[in-house]
């Protein structure tokens, strides 16, 4: 029924505005409003007022609400069809009443509408999706909501339980054949159920006879149960899991309205919970995916101490261009397969991000088998050499170093170094002074031919041999912000290091790299970074 | 009834961590708790407190910087052994910790992190200076209960505010600590954290009363009244205010300078002079103990003053850093 109109009686101004435009005007207002004669006829009324006492309609009998008294200027509340409305009249003069209605129960429906946005737009996480689901239904439709996701591990389900007035939610998991005790939930779950919006859902979708609950729906002290609304959270394709509301015996039932809001609810709740489960298993798999490409833990070395740090640029994804790893000799020598010390390694792959890093990835794979066969290190970077030569994908770049680490007495350790295009690794001796290793060699993947001058390093105890990457030297910032951090300044870190534990060194010497940086974006612009520092001596 | 003596066993603490015994530090500490110690007076009566022995004992300069160093990897090592020695049921909910986004000292945060999880919390710790974007995916990808955010640096309150607005923003509340956050946690509030602790037990204390389940939505008016045009400035120009303050100061140290611009920066975001009045006090101290005195500080202050020209807001404060560094030097001359 749209807004009717009625003669509003002779005007007292001197332009009438036209009927049509009056109507528009009134109808336009969020306030009903209704016009009685003396006599109490309703001679007007607008589409608020329709929507707030359906049965209200010109030239009938004001509905009883509408006395003939002017109330008081405040008005009076009073329920009227399930709703909240505060109503107020004003003589308007020949004995004519005109009666202003607000809907009370506007407010918290408005405030639901924002909070449902807000709390379900904000998480990509499905259990605090289903959380925010089932406190919002607490707060605003019932006493108590529990949440159902289907899981497919072992024909459990996980669920989510909020109650009015209690603070945080629980969860759980229990067997699909005990969830499907709850009344209408297999449909619901089977999406054999209906939850859209609109006209044509049939009255009363969705609620359940509450006798036949089972008891683990409720929680401790919960009371008798009153009413169950029970609803499918539609999601991609496949329903996203259900939602279960409940009202304690004595509250009132579900009206029209709290099922509209009820299934307004459910169906954010499902798209949420959707694109959640959906991130949830790009997530699994991009896990899986790096997993292999993150840096390694890393090991005890007998007679010495290694640490490492590695910063990506991209900072979400933690994979990048630079890598290290460390190669502990096979436990099961013979077949064939060499034997050989120690290897720690680090690298940089031309290119930044997942590309960069799986790479990076390959080229630590081809590592892992070469040394089952190969131990000498200049060996190993010809045949990497050739194997990214081989490469189909271009600019398959790699500059490296090759470290063997052999325990020789006194607590010293002897380093075999190789280096292929890669910045030289710096030595902290024991005094404090920081000397650069000779060791060159050409970058991999450019040339058929490369050239090596290996080096072997002794370090005494204490002494720290450091491989790094060229985001630590080549990092811009500084004082100026435009300064490149560079060489002198790194080996200047270096020798304030003397006497620290290997991995409060590298820590130290990430974090001036960083505050060098400053306030640079951390993305995009500034280099992948790798630490890896090698102490002698078993301790410190 | 256990009747170790704490105390003492802190000092032997101290002595190994100084003389960077880890094996000496992890057995003492283990040895305690094989005696009775509960592993949460050890973390915080021993190991904690051994630490903040460490950085009194820097600020006086009777350890060098690489000896504060060792005594703190140690300490990580110690805590890394607790956690592997006491394994506590999970019964609380999951919380994730990490330091801010620039923030290094992650020793504090670890041990919070240890306490939380002998309180029965899943705890993920996410290590020293967290990136943003690196612990918003953490909380898509765990669906924790909370975040607590550690800032031993005023400096980093400017991220750690981007932090908290973050994790809010994804609707996890946000439980900030640390001392960058103020000693009464006053600049917790200010950047809108769900709630504040002052200590590790405190934060396991305050967490088992319950935080919300969602952060509540703040207006904007208090993020409004953040930063500002002085900050904006100053934090944009700060690598060019330096090189012109140290071409005017001639040879002096840049790495000074520039902490005593970060925390003007600071003190200019959260609007509060006492920050930085408290950071110029702490310095003069700390360059006392090196025989510096405090002149050198102040001349910094009146250079930046100088070239500061177009910032009324920032030339107050640093007055009143000037006031405090002189403060300091008469107290110093009256001893």
């Amino acid at each position: 029924m749209k807004g009717a109109t009625g003669s509003a009686g002779p005007p007292h101004g001197a332009v009438r505005p036209a009927p049509d435009l009056l109507t528009a005007l009134l109808d336009g207002s969020a306030e009903g409003i209704v016009l009685c004669d003396a006599d109490g006829v309703v001679t007007l009324v607008n589409a608020a007022a329709v929507r707030l006492m359906p049965g209200v309609e010109p030239g009938l009998p004001a509905p009883a609400p509408l006395g003939p008294v002017p109330s008081a200027p405040e008005g009076r509340t009073m329920i009227h069809g399930g709703r909240a409305i505060r109503i107020r009249a004003e003589a308007v003069g020949d004995g004519r009443l005109a009666w202003y209605l607000s809907d009370l129960d506007a407010a918290p429906r408005t405030e639901f509408l924002l909070e449902a946005g807000r709390r379900l737009s904000a998480s990509l996480n499905p259990h605090r999706c289903a959380r925010a689901a089932t406190e919002l239904a607490a707060d605003f439709l019932c006493d108590m909501a529990v949440v159902l996701l289907p899981s497919t591990a072992r024909r459990r389900m996980e669920w989510v339980r909020a109650v009015s007035g209690r603070p945080g939610a629980e969860e759980g998991t229990l067997p699909a054949a005990e969830a499907a005790e709850v009344p209408g939930l297999t449909d619901a779950l089977a999406g054999l159920r209906h939850g859209g919006t609109g006209l044509h859902v049939p009255r009363d979708t969705g609620l359940q006879d509450p006798g036949g609950a089972p008891e683990w729906l409720l929680p401790e002290g919960f009371g008798p149960l009153g009413h169950l609304l029970v609803l499918p959270l539609p999601g991609n394709g496949v329903p996203a899991g259900a939602i279960v509301l409940a009202r304690r015996a004595g509250r009132p039932p579900f009206c029209d309205d709290d099922q509209r809001m009820a299934r307004d609810l459910a169906i954010r709740a499902g798209a949420a919970i959707s694109a959640a489960s959906l991130f949830r298993e790009q997530s699994t798999i991009n896990a899986i995916l790096t997993g292999d490409l993150l840096p390694p833990d890393l090991p005890e070395i007998e007679g010495m101490r290694v640490a490492g740090r590695l910063r990506a640029s991209q900072q979400a994804g933690a994979i990048g261009g630079d890598f290290y790893d460390v190669y502990l000799p096979d436990a099961a020598t013979g077949d064939g397969i060499v034997e050989r010390p120690p290897l720690v390694i680090l690298g940089d792959v031309c290119g930044k991000g997942a590309r960069a890093a799986v790479l990076a990835g390959q080229v630590r794979h081809s590592l892992r088998t070469l040394l089952l066969l190969e131990s000498r290190t200049d060996r190993l970077l010809e045949l990497l050499n050739r194997s990214l030569l081989a490469s189909p994908s271009p600019h398959s770049y790699v500059t490296m170093i090759l470290a063997a680490l052999r325990a020789a007495p006194g607590d010293h350790v002897l380093v075999d170094l190789a280096v292929a295009g890669h910045p030289p690794p710096l030595v902290l001796r024991r005094d404090g002074t920081v000397e650069e290793v000779a060791a060159r060699g050409s970058i991999l993947g450019a040339l058929k031919q490369i050239s090596l001058w290996p080096v072997t390093l002794d370090l005494a105890p204490g002494e720290v041999c450091l491989l790094y990457s060229d985001g630590i030297t080549e990092a811009f910032g500084g004082p100026s912000g435009r300064e490149m951090f560079g060489e002198e300044r790194l080996k200047a870190a270096l020798a304030t290091c003397a006497g620290m534990p290997v991995e409060a060194l590298v820590e130290r010497l990430e974090q001036l790299s960083t505050e060098w940086l400053g306030g640079a974006p951390a993305t995009g612009l500034q280099d992948d970074r790798a630490l890896l520092a090698v102490r002698a001596g078993r301790q410190g | 009834m256990v009747t170790t003596d704490l105390a003492a066993a802190t000092e032997h603490y101290l002595d190994l961590i100084g003389r960077a015994d880890e094996y000496g530090a992890v057995d003492l500490v283990l040895g305690l708790i094989d005696e009775g110690v509960p592993a949460e007076d050890a973390l915080l009566r021993v190991v904690a407190a051994g630490q903040r022995r460490v950085g009194e004992l820097w600020a006086s300069n009777e350890w060098t910087v690489a000896r504060e160093h060792g005594a703190t990897a140690v300490s990580e090592r110690v805590v890394a052994a607790v956690s592997g020695r006491v394994r506590p049921a999970a019964t609380r909910g999951r919380v994730a910790v990490a330091c801010a986004d620039g923030e290094y000292h992650a020793l504090p945060a670890r041990i919070m992190a240890e306490v939380l999880r002998l309180r029965g919390w899943r705890v993920d710790f996410l290590g020293a200076s967290v990136p943003g974007p690196h612990l918003i995916t953490h909380l898509h990808q765990t669906g924790p209960d909370v975040v607590a955010l550690g800032c031993t640096l005023a400096t980093r309150l400017p991220r750690a505010h981007a932090t908290i607005s973050a994790c809010q923003a994804v609707g996890v509340p946000v439980l900030a600590g640390g001392a960058g956050f103020g000693a009464d946690g006053r600049y917790a509030r200010l950047l809108g954290a769900d709630a504040w602790a002052p200590s590790a037990d405190a934060a396991a204390d305050r967490l088992a009363a319950g935080l919300p389940s969602f952060p509540a939505a703040h207006d904007g008016a208090a993020a409004a009244r953040l930063g500002g045009e002085e900050y904006a400035y100053l934090a944009r120009h700060r690598a060019e205010l330096l090189s012109r303050v140290m071409d005017r100061l001639g040879d002096d140290t840049g790495e000074d300078l520039g902490h005593i611009a970060d925390y003007l920066i600071a003190a200019m975001y959260v609007h509060d002079p006492a920050l930085f009045t408290g950071f110029v006090t702490w310095t003069c101290q700390v360059l006392a103990a090196r025989n510096v005195p405090a002149e050198s500080v102040v001349r910094g202050l009146r250079a930046l003053h100088d070239v500061l020209t177009d910032c009324p807001d920032t030339r107050l404060v640093l007055d009143e850093g000037v006031a405090a560094a002189c403060a300091d030097q008469r107290a110093e001359t009256r001893v």
